[in-house]
């Protein structure tokens, strides 16, 4: 970074560089992972009978490669190229980003050794044992450390909302991480919940659902107030609108997690609680979604050119609709029929695959381009390519899921004219083939657009690598 | 006045968003309520199955907790959670099914840990719901006593298998392992991997002691020492020596669900 700059402050954008780079593979690596747990549950010959690669191991994998893998190095790629651009000033402990860097990636590494090994502590989405958990928050907070006193140290008077966002993730993450994870070892690879039974439940379900709603959900809203409007070249279209996004998101979000426990053994007014709250999201939901969408009022005529744009845009559809179906899925009777279905799973990938992917994906080409100082990708028309694989793998996703999730609903209640049930158990499972084949099918889509992007992106920094001597790259603001 | 000087929008917000610390610390109350609400109060609640007792550290068997009928009538808790004090059956070996909700024999435990290694929970939930249909393929519900003691909960979130949290007696041992060795051999249309190496691997047998003692030193429902007593502790070893995976998960897999006695008319739902 000692090469002229374009403008007086001298960015550290090296290690933006790495965590985009890195974001780009593991989204590869994780949707590959998806799309083959998924061909399992079609053709369950693919286990081919090792244990390494049964669904139980590598469904954690898989998870633990998209959210932390893919989502974690765009969000701290975006992260620290947001907080410099936006307070115009350097990081504040480059060696800490770098640190944080290696230390996310090594994280990284050994969920992929420990996991298909079958070392887990048994709960969804936190699957990993106690010295890689220690690992995280190690790492975390170096993360959230040096982004917050980059904040400190800006040079602009006011807080840009993209680093309210990132920071109320940093926050909420750590609360969660910390006290989701508390356990006691039997040995370096095993240990157990400190919790049992109701308690153990709602702090996993406050646990998962905030790690969607601050992470995947927050961490990425940061992305889009500062990717959409950089992107259209125009401000944000309401500033108190975002104020309220924020602050709502950021008070209730919290209280949703009850709503993935209807009707089990947690007390009633819990879920109820967290129903209430889901529905009153919608609000607040919408209208930061409604924010990213006018933002484009008075240009739409770029998303005809401008295939990053689409990206983004679609992102925000997609986040209006999950931000609406899931609160209809945690009112009880919905829930009712819902709960344990494909329904659940087709909901979660509208949202990471839908959302959070495309607006990952907007970002990063636009990033790529301003970190490696070039006008346009290596193919524009890659990109658009990459968009439209993204899409309709999306949903036919999402589509497989809806029609196998509610049929599962409706075949298990369903009774017939003598009063008994109508199916059994395994007659659901067959009648969800079709579904599950398309769902692989869906996710292949999908994956193929990430080959593309990661090839695109590839080829755009070896372009721009040949053009002049690595380094030497203009950073606009 | 300059464009920086000006609040587009409240005085306080304007504060906030020119304060670094200003901003962490009203965001991280903020975002500390909801959780605090939801979480907290289960651990004092009499229908959550935590023990009191236990918070305070004490020995004694877990069974303070409580279920009141909508009419007020409190449901005896004698036959819900075991007491070896108050029972007619005094040790784990001779417990017997309704003596009420009991910790896992040794090999029950290995087999858990085999369950939760496989990631079993991935597919298959341990929660009944209070439905018809859940009912008749499945049994009563779940209460909240019936997983008290599973240090990290094995509730699940999805049924790409049937659930399993009564499986316990539903099936012969023999059925069982001809069913995890091949699935489709036993249900033709199951998509459950093979699982017939798991007769291949001895059990872990330190790993599964070592777990009986941790358990008994938990901070939340840990397993009293009344039950856990040290001597089954330090007879565990010799009950596991020479048991495979697969039958330690066959064990576990028979003692789920039966512990209580469920009463026709009893709503254990407060």
């Amino acid at each position: 970074m000692e090469a002229t700059q374009a403008t007086p402050v001298k960015y550290d954008m090296e290690v933006v560089r790495w965590f985009t780079i890195a974001a780009a593979i593991y989204a590869v690596v994780g949707t590959l992972i998806g799309v083959y747990i998924a061909s399992e549950l079609a053709f369950p010959f693919l286990n081919f009978d090792l244990e390494w690669i049964t669904f139980g191991r590598l469904r954690p994998l898989h998870t633990n490669a998209v959210i932390f893998a893919f989502g974690g190095c765009v969000l701290m790629a975006t992260g620290f190229y947001m907080v410099q651009r936006t307070g115009a000033t350097k990081l504040w402990s480059n060696g800490l980003a770098w640190f944080t860097f290696w230390g996310w990636n090594l994280i990284i590494v050994s969920a992929v050794v420990t996991l298909p090994l079958g070392l887990t502590t048994g709960k969804e989405y936190a699957e990993l044992e106690w010295p890689i958990d220690i690992a995280i928050a190690v790492v975390w907070l170096a993360f959230g450390l040096n982004h917050i006193m980059t904040v400190a140290i800006r040079k602009t008077s006011h807080i840009y909302v993209s680093n309210w966002f990132t920071m109320g993730m940093i926050v909420m993450i750590t609360y969660l991480h910390v006290v989701n994870s508390l356990a006691i070892p039997v040995s370096l690879t095993n240990s157990f919940s400190v919790f049992t039974g109701v308690q153990d439940a709602m702090v996993q379900w406050w646990w998962g659902h905030n790690a969607v709603g601050f992470y995947l959900t927050g961490g990425f809203l940061g992305i889009m107030y500062y990717f959409v409007p950089k992107q259209t070249q125009r401000p944000v279209f309401s500033y108190r609108l975002s104020v309220l996004h924020f602050w709502a998101l950021t008070f209730g979000y919290v209280w949703l997690g009850a709503h993935h426990l209807q009707y089990t053994a947690l007390p009633d007014w819990t879920g109820s609680l967290g129903a209430a709250v889901s529905l009153a999201m919608i609000i607040p939901s919408w209208g930061g979604a409604m924010n990213g969408m006018m933002t484009l009022s008075g240009a739409w005529d770029k998303l005809r050119t401008d295939y990053i744009l689409r990206f983004l845009v679609v992102a925000l559809a997609f986040y209006a609709m999950s931000t609406f179906e899931g609160p209809v899925m945690s009112i009880k009777s919905v829930n009712a029929l819902s709960h344990y279905t494909d329904w659940t799973v087709g909901h979660v990938h509208s949202g990471a695959l839908g959302w959070m992917a495309m607006v990952a994906y907007g970002a990063m080409y636009h990033m790529v381009k301003k970190l490696w100082g070039v006008e346009k990708m290596y193919s524009e028309g890659l990109v658009n390519v990459h968009f439209w694989l993204a899409t309709i793998g999306t949903v036919v996703y999402v589509v497989a899921m809806w029609v196998s999730g509610i049929m599962q609903g409706l075949m298990w209640r369903d009774y017939d004219e003598y009063g008994t049930l109508t199916y059994t158990f395994v007659e659901s499972v067959s009648a969800m083939h079709p579904y599950y084949a398309m769902r692989a099918v869906g996710g292949l889509i999908f994956n193929l657009g990430a080959w593309i992007a990661l090839y695109n992106i590839v080829m755009t920094v070896r372009q721009a690598s040949a053009l002049r001597a690595p380094g030497a790259v203009p950073a606009k603001a | 006045m300059s464009d920086h000087d000006k609040i587009y929008s409240t005085k306080f917000q304007d504060k906030i968003e020119r304060s670094t610390v200003l901003m962490f610390v009203v965001t991280a109350i903020a975002v500390a309520i909801g959780g605090i609400v939801e979480i907290v109060p289960l651990f004092y609640l009499p229908n959550t199955a935590m023990c009191s007792s236990a918070l305070a550290g004490s020995d004694a068997t877990c069974n303070n907790t409580q279920h009141k009928m909508p009419d007020g009538t409190v449901i005896s808790m004698d036959k819900i959670v075991w007491n070896p004090a108050t029972s007619a059956h005094k040790t784990i070996d001779e417990w017997q099914p309704g003596d009420g909700v009991r910790p896992y024999k040794a090999l029950e435990l290995a087999g858990r840990n085999v369950y939760i290694r496989e990631g079993c929970f991935l597919c298959h939930s341990q929660m009944i719901r209070p439905f018809r249909d859940e009912k008749d393929r499945y049994g009563h519900y779940s209460i909240a006593e019936e997983s008290m003691y599973d240090h990290t909960y094995q509730w699940g979130s999805k049924r790409t298998g049937p659930d399993l949290a009564r499986v316990g007696g539903k099936y012969s041992d023999e059925w069982h392992i001809r069913h995890l060795n091949y699935p489709r051999e036993v249900v033709p249309e199951s998509v459950m991997p093979n699982y017939f190496w798991l007769a291949q691997k001895p059990v872990n047998v330190e790993e599964t002691v070592q777990t009986m003692k941790v358990l008994t030193i938990m901070p939340f429902n840990p397993i009293p020492k009344t039950i856990y007593t040290d001597a089954y502790i330090d007879g565990a070893a010799a009950q596991l020596e020479g048991k495979t995976d697969m039958e330690a998960l066959v064990a576990y897999l028979q003692s789920m669900g039966n512990h209580i006695k469920f009463e026709e008319g009893v709503n254990y739902r407060d």
